[in-house]
């Protein structure tokens, strides 16, 4: 589903990806873990296009990510093409990023209406059962500002469903909870996963990495140092770098 | 907004009850009523036993004819050119913001020169702008024109000073709508691109509608003082509610009253647009207000 080539990015002078490789199969639940600044959350921007990648390719169902490639030489996709491939790839980020002016329905109604061009009825009712699949069937009215974080988290993800994604990208979807919110959203992502959703996450919970995760991959400045079953990579780490990693993130706990 | 149903506190059980105490005593509060009640006093009683303010010529032009049109004139002014200079205020906002670098640098340019100089050079500008175009025509560029007008049949002193005003106007709007796209958070537009929103509609759909609550108050101090800086126009044609109220003064010599009658006016329009302010901000404030709502 996701096909992640040397994948190269820079600020400025800073490189954050240093050559990616990676590769999630259809319905698989990948979850990327690694100390902050690794470039875990950046990769996540590269695969919906949010940042442009400087070396490298990224497939996403087959389709070259940002641009097209003709003949030898790649040309960047006019934005129309970028909306589109973007419209297929869910995204649900830390700050969940809800529009606080629109109340929860209207927030996961909006792009179905404005850009996928479906009537309102339509996207009213799919968007109902989306709330109703999160739990929150009687918040449909309610403003962001009125929901708390792990609701607020919710709804973002019935928003991100609501266009019908082939790909869901979760960008520390819990990092910003309370901790005892953490647990509705986990459970939601979850039930995603086993519903066969193709996901990467971003994530620090291990205990969630463990039971939802296919795999894991570990990031380190830029590079996958390295990526297994999770009972393998918890367990035995084979290196170092992630060894200190998780006793790091153990000794925090 | 403010009878937002608290449910009771999870575990207590049964609704608290209500604390009752004696408040706190402010006698400084007593004694500064006292005094400012004494000055307002001694004011309203000043101003009304003054015979020179002659309250009987100022209420003989309060509801004169003149006066009341040019106060239309005014008001039409103001929400016209106040109008256009918004819409070209979004534009140049958006054109600053934009990555194409000739776009922000004519809106730079833009802003360089009407606001860097005076309002009334402007419009003495444009009231004479017949004398540098005696006509004006409609074609193709440096190929052949359809059509041409003598240019004081369609730039009348109205339109002149509604040139003047709206373009000036957008210079300052702009800025003011720039800061309000710039107050919305960055996550909204990450948010609006990954559902597969373009740029234009992420714009006009989620940072727009947020960057409002922001541009209101500031715009409805500029509305505020356009209203006042329609006076200026008097140099071009004048029509406007202080020029009215000139006119006649010089006319009769009644400067004080007349003043005090376009005062009257001025206050009554400002106060009109607080009120239509009050309600902008109420509406807009919808989503944030819910919760966090008591003022």
């Amino acid at each position: 589903m996701v096909r992640a080539q040397g994948v190269r990015k820079r600020f400025r002078r800073t490189e954050v990806l240093k050559g990616i490789d990676l590769d999630v199969r259809r319905g698989e639940v990948l979850c990327l873990i690694g100390p902050s600044g690794s470039g875990k959350s950046t990769f996540l921007r590269c695969v919906n296009h949010l940042e442009q990648i400087d070396d490298g390719r990224i497939h996403v169902d087959g389709e070259l990510i940002g641009y097209s490639e003709r003949g030898d030489a790649l040309h960047e996709l006019h934005e129309r093409d970028v909306c589109r491939q973007r419209a297929a790839i869910g995204m649900v980020f830390q700050r969940f990023n809800l529009f606080p002016h629109m109340t929860a329905l209207d927030n996961v109604i909006e792009a179905p209406i404005r850009v996928r061009r479906e009537s309102r009825t339509e996207a009213s009712e799919r968007a109902r059962a989306l709330l109703a699949r999160v739990g929150l069937a009687q918040k449909a009215q309610a403003y962001p500002a009125e929901l708390s974080g792990g609701q607020q988290q919710r709804v973002a993800i019935a928003r991100a469903l609501a266009m019908q994604p082939k790909l869901m990208l979760f960008d520390e979807p819990t990092s910003a909870l309370d901790p005892e919110l953490v647990g509705e959203v986990l459970a939601v992502m979850r039930g995603l996963a086993d519903d066969g959703m193709t996901m990467i996450v971003v994530t620090h919970e291990m205990a969630f990495a463990r039971e939802a995760g296919h795999r894991i991959a570990f990031m380190d400045d830029g590079t996958i140092v390295e990526s297994g079953a999770p009972r393998d990579v918890l367990a035995n780490p084979s290196h170092a770098r992630t060894r200190a990693f998780l006793s790091r993130l153990l000794a925090a706990s | 907004m403010t009878t937002t149903s608290r449910e009771p506190r999870a575990g207590t059980g049964e609704a608290p009850e209500d604390i009752k105490a004696v408040p706190v005593r402010h006698p400084g509060r007593w004694v500064a009523v006292a005094v400012l009640a004494v000055l307002i006093a001694m004011l309203i009683n000043n101003v009304v036993s003054n015979p020179n303010y002659r309250w009987d010529t100022v209420g003989k032009y309060v509801f004169d004819r003149r006066l009341s049109a040019a106060a239309l004139v005014t008001l039409q002014l103001t929400v016209l050119s106040m109008f256009f200079g918004v819409v070209l205020a979004v534009l140049l906002a958006v054109m600053r913001l934009s990555r194409n670098p000739i776009l922000t640098s004519s809106a730079w340019v833009y802003l360089w020169v009407f606001r860097g100089t005076p309002v009334y050079t402007q419009l003495v500008f444009w009231g004479l702008i017949s004398v540098l175009y005696p006509q004006v025509g409609i074609g193709i560029p440096f190929g052949p024109e359809f059509a041409s007008f003598q240019t004081t049949e369609v730039i009348t002193f109205f339109v002149a000073a509604l040139i003047g005003l709206a373009l000036n106007e957008a210079a300052y709007m702009a800025e003011i709508v720039r800061g309000g796209i710039l107050s919305v958070d960055r996550g909204q537009v990450d948010a609006s691109l990954a559902l597969g929103m373009s740029r234009a509609l992420a714009m006009r759909r989620i940072i727009l509608p947020q960057a409002l609550r922001v541009i209101v108050p500031p715009a409805g101090n500029q509305f505020i003082s356009l209203l006042k800086a329609t006076s200026l126009v008097s140099v071009i044609a004048g029509g406007d509610l202080l020029t009215a109220a000139e006119n006649i003064a010089s006319a009769n010599l009644h400067t004080i009253e007349l003043m005090l009658v376009a005062t009257f006016w001025y206050l009554v329009l400002t106060t009109i647009t607080s009120v239509a302010q009050h309600f902008a901000e109420r509406r807009l404030a919808r989503g944030s207000l819910a919760l966090h709502g008591r003022p």
